[in-house]
């Protein structure tokens, strides 16, 4: 069934045909329409699940990890301030090994109070275990929140998800977005059924004290799961297409296959970039542009077999690691180490500023005309 | 923990294979023997004993069996002297540990 | 286990062992005992959520575990919020029949936790919280919490700078916010506190004790009066037992003669360095609690 949504409805939608059993969230802006619709859908008995109202972020995702481990599958939503307020649960999250679903949106960090898009909160989850994924349009959000559960639920996997999309570009923006049908969705999503869970016929203790003779292991058992991750992530992609007609992988490349200078982006920036490369394409610079959408796990794969094919490589980060570089830039930089493309790094759109088609025309014109560059401020003003 | 481990109740992990994905339990702590913690250990004088059951009730551990008359659990009597205290009968005495 | 005797046991309390020992609380370990009440009064078929505090050492190590229940260990302030989350888990789950506990320190309840108990109690969520309170912050060593007494040396309320103020009253908190059940216990009456547990399982809501957990270890005293400065608190009037069932008040023990305070002071070594100047400011400030309560219990008791 086809709907015109918000990426936030859409990412309410998304918990919602998962038959997610208990929610926990706290409101913050721009995630607030999430939560409300959320209520409202739980409240008309749409959705079977208990929500509960927590009075903090951090409280939302310590209840939305009690109620994993027993067992529910559990949905969240935040932002900014949020999502950092939960940090100390990230971690304990993804190292209990709790599928649980959070959807991001992508807002700038205080102060100053900014409510618009900026990546930083979510860059800072980075190495925190969870995977983490950044939407191009309010269909993938919708489509994303489906699959992180079935991947993450894979008894190989056992991983979070957080699903990122960018402040007011998606959340508070109309798109169509199809949310398919209950018996399809069912099938390509059966009820989560943890092997491991709190169950008073097998009795454990979970989380206990953990001595250097063993925290070493649990933590290279988290990594052999990202690992293993990829090509889950690759073959549920694949089934999502036979389903329901749209394939996904770690990344999206747009024509690349014959390009001179490719992109690599994320977020909504990876929508405007489409058009660009339509329009460069017309003035016959031959441009293409990769998405990345799993930063985590990092898609070294996929950046690899792009770079063989162009020229050079301008990555587009909607965020800065102060002090060094983008961090998709140096991350792609790492994955390229050994070859000898030029690779520049462009920062654009800190704190909401608007990315349009002449600001990604004029990287590439920039990628023409210079050196590479670790950092390129576009649009800064002096 | 103890010298003393009940060998059985080990668990035995040599590596990432043997563990669950979380730190989750495997085994009980009963593998624990906490007898090594005593400096003075509770005896039961039978022939005052009157099967109260206080002892029993107030063992932090529990280290007592709820016989008639109660027995102390060596294996894991720590010797903090509670039973001995809270006896109405004073019929547990205190003895020196490793007489 | 010989029986030669053939007199009959009165047990006052259920007989089963939920609790295994071996586990790794201290010599006459108020907290230990605690736990072990409670799994007898509420039985195997409870989840119990587990901040930082002692108890997340006590029952043991990975990959090993005393409690003989299901364990969530979890992050410092959250043992009511994820309490919480597992109370809907299994109400989703309709594994009714299942009791969601949290069980956390004085600090993971009256400080970091306060919060999350707080918004739990709101919602009404359906859970039991039980403090156990040993008075500061004992698994990292003895530093201070707002549940200290007045006069208490800690490590960070040093014999020149010991505690001063007041404890925090944790149950007029709790009673404010018109939960179903609220009660204190004691690790001197586990028949009081069993009875209790067994009458919290039955109330939908959230139910809320505040134990009094004596600490060899942090209070200063010989690991085997633990029980008797247990009582000693109540028979002084530092800790009465009693309970308030949707708003009603109930004393469960009264002191007819009251000892002085002093009496429970002088076993524990915390408030060793206290001169008769401040125990006299302790008897008084122990007056008026106790005289608050009795017009709290007049005005709100059963009548």
């Amino acid at each position: 069934m086809k709907k015109i949504l918000t990426g936030n409805f859409a990412a309410a939608y998304g918990a919602t045909m998962a038959r997610v059993n208990v929610i926990a969230a706290y409101p913050i802006t721009p995630q607030t329409t999430i939560v409300e619709l959320l209520s409202e859908i739980v409240a008309d008995g749409e959705l079977d699940a208990d929500f509960i109202k927590v009075e903090s972020e951090h409280s939302a995702l310590a209840s939305c990890i009690g109620a994993q481990a027993a067992g529910a599958r559990t949905f969240t939503a935040t932002s900014a301030q949020g999502l950092a307020l939960m940090h100390e649960l990230i971690h304990w999250a993804a190292r209990a090994r709790l599928p649980i679903v959070l959807a991001n949106v992508n807002r700038a960090m205080a102060p100053g109070w900014s409510i618009w898009a900026d990546a930083t909160d979510s860059i800072s989850q980075r190495d925190t275990g969870w995977m983490q994924i950044y939407c191009e349009n309010n269909q993938e959000v919708f489509d994303t929140i489906l699959m992180s559960y079935k991947i993450g639920e894979n008894e190989e996997v056992l991983l979070p998800t957080l699903v990122n999309l960018d402040a007011f570009f998606l959340s508070h923006t109309s798109q169509v977005v199809d949310i398919y049908d209950r018996k399809r969705v069912d099938s390509f999503l059966p009820p989560y059924n943890p092997k491991i869970k709190l169950d008073v016929e097998k009795p454990r203790a979970f989380g206990g004290l953990t001595s250097p003779e063993n925290y070493y292991e649990f933590s290279y058992k988290i990594e052999l799961s990202h690992q293993k991750a990829k090509q889950v992530i690759r073959d549920v992609g694949k089934e999502f297409g036979k389903i329901f007609g749209r394939e996904y992988g770690l990344t999206e490349s747009y024509m690349c296959d014959d390009a001179e200078f490719i992109l690599i982006d994320y977020g909504t920036i990876a929508g405007t970039a489409k058009d660009a490369v339509d329009r460069m394409r017309k003035r016959g610079i031959r441009v293409g542009s990769l998405k990345i959408r799993y930063f985590r796990p990092f898609p070294e794969e996929e950046v690899r077999e792009i770079a063989g094919k162009a020229a050079s490589i301008g990555v587009i980060d909607r965020a800065i690691s102060y002090g060094h570089s983008g961090p998709f830039f140096s991350e792609v930089k790492a994955s390229l180490y050994g070859k000898t493309i030029p690779i520049y790094g462009f920062i654009a759109g800190l704190g909401g500023r608007d990315v349009s088609i002449r600001e990604i025309e004029s990287m590439v014109e920039y990628m023409q005309n210079n050196k590479p560059q670790n950092i390129v401020w576009i649009g800064v003003k002096r | 923990m103890s010298s003393n481990n009940n060998e059985k109740d080990i668990v035995k992990i040599k590596g990432a294979d043997d563990m669950p994905s979380m730190p989750a339990s495997i085994g009980s702590m009963r593998m624990n023997k906490t007898s090594t913690w005593r400096s003075i250990r509770p005896v039961i004088l039978k022939e005052k004993c009157k099967s109260c059951m206080i002892c029993w009730k107030y063992c932090p551990e529990p280290a007592i069996f709820p016989t008639s008359p109660p027995e102390i659990d060596y294996d894991y009597c720590k010797g903090c002297g509670i039973c001995i205290l809270e006896c109405p009968f004073d019929a547990i005495v205190s003895e020196k540990e490793g007489k | 286990m010989s029986s030669d005797s053939t007199k009959k046991i009165k047990l006052t309390l259920p007989e089963e062992e939920v609790m295994s020992p071996g586990h790794l609380a201290c010599q006459g370990c108020g907290a230990a005992l605690a736990m072990r009440y409670a799994l007898k009064g509420l039985g195997k078929k409870t989840i119990v959520s587990i901040p930082a505090c002692c108890w997340a050492v006590i029952d043991g190590p990975f990959p090993y575990s005393a409690a003989g229940i299901p364990v969530q260990q979890c992050a410092f302030e959250t043992a009511a919020a994820t309490a919480s989350g597992i109370s809907h888990a299994l109400s989703q789950l309709n594994m009714n029949d299942v009791v969601s506990l949290a069980w956390a320190g004085d600090g993971g309840t009256f400080d970091i936790g306060i919060q999350a108990l707080s918004g739990a109690a709101e919602r009404n969520d359906n859970i039991i919280y039980v403090v156990y309170d040993n008075e500061a912050y004992m698994n990292t060593g003895i530093q201070r919490s707002s549940a200290t007494p007045h006069g208490a040396w800690t490590t960070t309320t040093p014999v020149k700078h010991y505690k001063k103020g007041r404890k925090k009253d944790i149950m007029q908190i709790m009673v404010a916010h018109h939960i179903p059940y609220c009660a204190t216990a004691s690790v001197a009456y586990p028949e009081d506190f069993i009875r209790k547990l067994k009458k919290a399982k039955q109330i939908k809501g959230t139910k809320f004790f505040h134990l009094l957990a004596p600490c060899p270890t942090g209070w200063k005293h010989p690991p085997d009066i633990t029980i008797k400065i247990a009582r000693l608190a109540t028979e002084t009037l530092v800790f009465p037992i009693y309970e308030v069932e949707n708003g009603v008040y109930k004393l469960n023990r009264n002191v007819k003669n009251p000892k002085p305070v002093v009496e429970y002071l002088k076993l524990q070594g915390r408030f060793r360095h206290l001169g008769d100047e401040e125990i006299d400011y302790i008897q008084g400030v122990v007056n008026e609690k106790w005289n608050h309560l009795m017009k709290l219990i007049e005005a709100f008791g059963e009548n």
